[in-house]
């Protein structure tokens, strides 16, 4: 037994892995979840919002951390249009545009479809600069974007009408898989008028630790990884939720299921793995 | 002169500009403009990225290297996608200039470069990423060991985040009340209070080391002490 | 590793590529027909320009399966389409040259790889050419030529912005790294970007990192609550306080961790290692999210074994024998 796990070959690690993940996806059970208060803090920032309010929607992502971040964006985008929301998208990831147009067939044109372009959301597309644009938009945001993506000067586009920096939105909201991200909306934007600019924030497992230390002063809440991602889709649910609730608003709390079986399993490797260590310190191997 | 002194003058008089600004605001107009001309010069950078990228396979190719084969590949792949995306092919015209094909939007869907995104970008980045789940299970099993008292706080944090982030935590520790002095070591809460108690100070304390650290090597570059951005040579 | 075993190696990355595709074109031959089909809704556009001439074309929208037949039904034009079809196999093709690096290394992972590099390389370039140097610098300096050509909704009376001449006269200067001969010459652009690029984190960091950190840590140590004295509470400051205090002294090379100083530097190290294993967690679930992503996406766009996003005929067996297995 001993020599059978210390010779142990990685690739039975890979399918044991394979399996933890494929096996819940393919049963399809959803795990309960409970939004935590930092997630309930980032649902209660939106919902105090009122109808017509500007939200400052940063898709800061690519297809690389779609996984954990799509169902954040989706849920982000769909909390914005039930409150009827003014939406601003940007992008400061190359791919996110591609985020944004999904987020407008997907959940505006399907579920929202009275949203009219130009007056109720808008477009603005990536730029690039990281943080650059970041600085520019806290002072300038119209020399930042002359046009929105469509090429239009944004001066003939309705909603942009009194928008001259960031201070003029009432939240940011953030979706962010590393930089630019998250860690640049607060040192740029939210440090450039702590009082006046709100930020909430989905990330990644990677940043979720290091952001910690902004909240909740100077980051109202925070999704963090795809936990936080089923726990606001949760609370969205409890409030906003209908007769069969499409697919896609429930990705995040779908993705749980594998996570359950997933970390179960990398608790067990690490303790095989220090069973062995054991076993051989006491051989004296190790 | 012309290879290090005026860099370095530009770069110290870009960076105290920025800095001004702060504190006087009537040079935000200034400040404003020197960002804006970073942000285009952050465009030529990509440029500048697949043009490195074309010179470093076109010699591999040249010099028929190992793996030669597979920077054709590169290359094949890299001028196809440059030619879909900057000939806008299969792009639609806009509905109100339908003369200006080259007016349509290059990320439309259905357009080549939307192609080039959703079934080649997409699936191809996101996979290599995923990958990491299959390696760092891997990893733990072989690298982390209980070998101290530092290496044990450090697995049995990741042991109560791993569980306290799933049901998993909800279903050990059900047994504890959900309310009163016990219900702090239900793992779903212990979670939470690790994060926002132990977590942030660690990460506080390192966030304002490297701040400090940050602002130091910047204001080295600013005044001319650390020049080692300009490389090496005259 | 002996060449032997390599070569086995790959032998089993290319297998697995091999079987899961022939398991997949039976699968959507017998066993779920049509799987991984997709369906867009046609309509067409005819515009008559002044000249004369006519310009048609047709535009896609993706729709369900479940919805384009729906749709082709009700004499709506929905159809599959085989190109984006063949674009969705190839995504799918492609996963698996990429996870065949698992079982070893090999020329179907090498080649799916050496795609990535070049069309990323490729996709940024045209994303920085048409999202920020055409509408950003090309359209002021020359805000008639970029109208007719590639923005038509720009306004007409535009004017030229010459202070553009700056940043394009650097972008000139910045490309000419590329050549060997006056390549020095980028130093000036680069060092514009590193000068501003450190007053922008001079300022930031010491404003939103160093002091913004310092007055969420003075906390009380002692909380009185509306019930006297609150342990909970004061716990939890004492940790979040003394913790930061701990890791800086950690952090505090300057004089010798020895005495009480190493004392307390040793509780800052505690202090790190749980930062460190919460790090991890999070870390290991955010590779497992991005694993479970890749493979819904093989179970439910590709195989049609799944279907969450009740897009395409149920025809998952395994949902149905799921209630039985549990």
């Amino acid at each position: 037994m001993y020599e059978f796990l210390r010779d142990l070959d990685r690739r039975v690690i890979f399918s044991l892995m394979a399996l933890a993940v494929a096996v819940p996806i393919l049963l399809q059970f959803t795990p309960p979840e409970k939004a935590t208060p930092i997630v309930r803090d980032a649902f209660e920032t939106i919902e105090a919002l009122d109808e017509g309010d500007r939200v400052y929607m940063a898709f800061d992502f690519d297809p690389a951390s779609a996984g954990e971040l799509q169902p954040m964006a989706t849920a982000f985008v769909r909390h914005a249009c039930e409150k009827k929301l003014k939406i601003y998208f940007t992008a400061l990831w190359p791919v996110g545009p591609q985020f944004i147009k999904n987020a407008e067939r997907d959940v505006i044109s399907r579920d929202f479809p009275d949203m009219v372009y130009g007056e109720d959301f808008v477009d603005l597309g990536f730029k690039t600069g990281n943080e650059g644009v970041i600085k520019l938009v806290s002072n300038d945001l119209r020399t930042q974007y002359p046009q929105d993506a469509r090429g239009t000067p944004i001066d003939d586009i309705p909603m942009m009408e009194s928008v001259a920096s960031i201070r003029d939105f009432d939240v940011i909201m953030n979706v962010s898989a590393g930089y630019p991200g998250t860690k640049e909306w607060v040192q740029y934007a939210v440090a450039s008028a702590p009082d006046d600019v709100k930020l909430v924030a989905g990330c990644t497992g990677v940043q979720a630790p290091l952001l910690y230390p902004y909240y909740p002063q100077q980051l109202s809440g925070l999704l963090a990884a795809i936990k936080g991602a089923a726990e606001y889709e949760s609370l969205l649910l409890g409030k906003y939720g209908r007769e069969n609730e499409p697919g896609i608003y429930q990705e995040g709390l779908r993705r749980m299921a594998p996570q359950l079986s997933g970390h179960i399993l990398m608790v067990g490797l690490i303790f095989v793995g220090n069973l062995v260590y054991f076993m051989a310190r006491k051989r004296g191997e190790a | 002169m012309l290879k290090r002194t005026i860099p370095m003058l530009l770069a110290m008089a870009a960076g105290i500009v920025m800095i001004l600004a702060y504190f006087f605001p009537w040079l935000t107009p200034l400040q404003d403009q020197t960002t804006v001309w970073f942000n285009i010069l952050a465009a030529v950078a990509f440029i500048l990225g697949g043009g490195n990228l074309l010179k470093v396979h076109l010699k591999k190719v040249s010099d028929r290297r190992e793996g030669w084969a597979y920077s054709m590949i590169t290359l094949a792949a890299f001028v196809g996608v440059l030619v879909i995306g900057l000939f806008k092919l299969g792009v639609n015209p806009l509905d109100d200039f339908p003369a200006q094909r080259m007016a349509g939007d290059f990320r439309a869907e259905g357009s080549g470069f939307w192609y080039v995104y959703e079934y080649v970008f997409a699936p191809l980045t996101a996979t290599i990423f995923s990958m990491l789940a299959f390696y760092v299970a891997s990893a733990a099993f072989r690298a982390f060991r209980a070998k101290n008292f530092e290496a044990i706080l450090l697995l049995s944090t990741a042991f109560v985040i791993l569980l306290g982030r799933t049901a998993a935590g909800v279903f050990l520790t059900d047994f504890l009340p959900e309310e009163g002095m016990l219900a702090n070591f239900r793992l779903e809460n212990l979670t939470v209070w690790i994060m926002n108690n132990p977590v942030t100070a660690g990460n506080r304390a390192i966030m304002i080391g490297i701040a400090l650290g940050t602002a130091s090597v910047s204001l080295k570059i600013l005044l001319g002490v650390d020049r080692s951005y300009l490389g090496g040579g005259d | 590793m002996t060449h032997a075993a390599r070569r086995g190696n790959a032998t089993f990355g290319v297998l697995l590529v091999l079987i899961g595709v022939a398991i997949a074109i039976l699968n959507a031959v017998a066993l779920r027909p049509g799987a991984g089909t997709q369906w867009t809704q046609r309509t067409e556009h005819v515009h008559t320009l002044e000249d004369g001439t006519e310009v048609r074309w047709t535009e896609h929208e993706a729709v369900s399966v479940k919805e384009g037949r729906e749709m082709a039904a009700a004499d709506q034009d929905a159809a599959p389409l085989l190109s984006r079809t063949l674009g969705l196999w190839g995504a799918a093709i492609l996963t698996l040259c990429i996870f065949s690096f698992l079982l070893g290394d090999n020329p179907l992972y090498k080649a799916a790889e050496a795609i990535v590099v070049g069309a990323s390389a490729a996709y940024w370039m045209v994303i920085g050419f048409w999202e920020t140097m055409v509408p950003n610098l090309i359209a002021g300096l020359f805000p008639e030529w970029t109208r007719s050509n590639f923005m038509p909704r720009l306004s007409e009376d535009a004017s030229v912005d010459f202070l553009l001449l700056i940043p394009l006269a650097l972008s000139v200067l910045l490309l000419l790294r590329l050549a060997p001969k006056i390549g020095w010459i980028s130093r000036w652009p680069t060092a514009f970007i590193i000068g501003v690029f450190c007053g922008l984190r001079f300022i930031s960091s010491l404003e939103a990192d160093f002091l913004s950190q310092i007055g969420p840590t003075i906390k009380p140590l002692i909380v009185i609550g509306e019930n006297g004295f609150d342990l909970e509470s004061s716990f939890s400051n004492i940790v979040l306080v003394l913790g930061t205090l701990a890791c800086l002294v950690y952090f505090f090379f300057s004089v010798e961790h020895k005495g009480a100083i190493g004392k307390v530097a040793r509780s800052g190290i505690w202090m790190l290692m749980i930062t460190f294993g919460a790090a991890f967690g999070y870390t290991v679930m955010g590779r497992i999210a991005l694993l479970a992503g890749r493979f819904e996406f093989l179970f439910d766009d590709w195989l049609w074994l799944i279907d969450p996003k009740d897009a395409h005929p149920a025809q998952a067996f395994l949902q149905t024998i799921a209630p039985m297995l549990m």
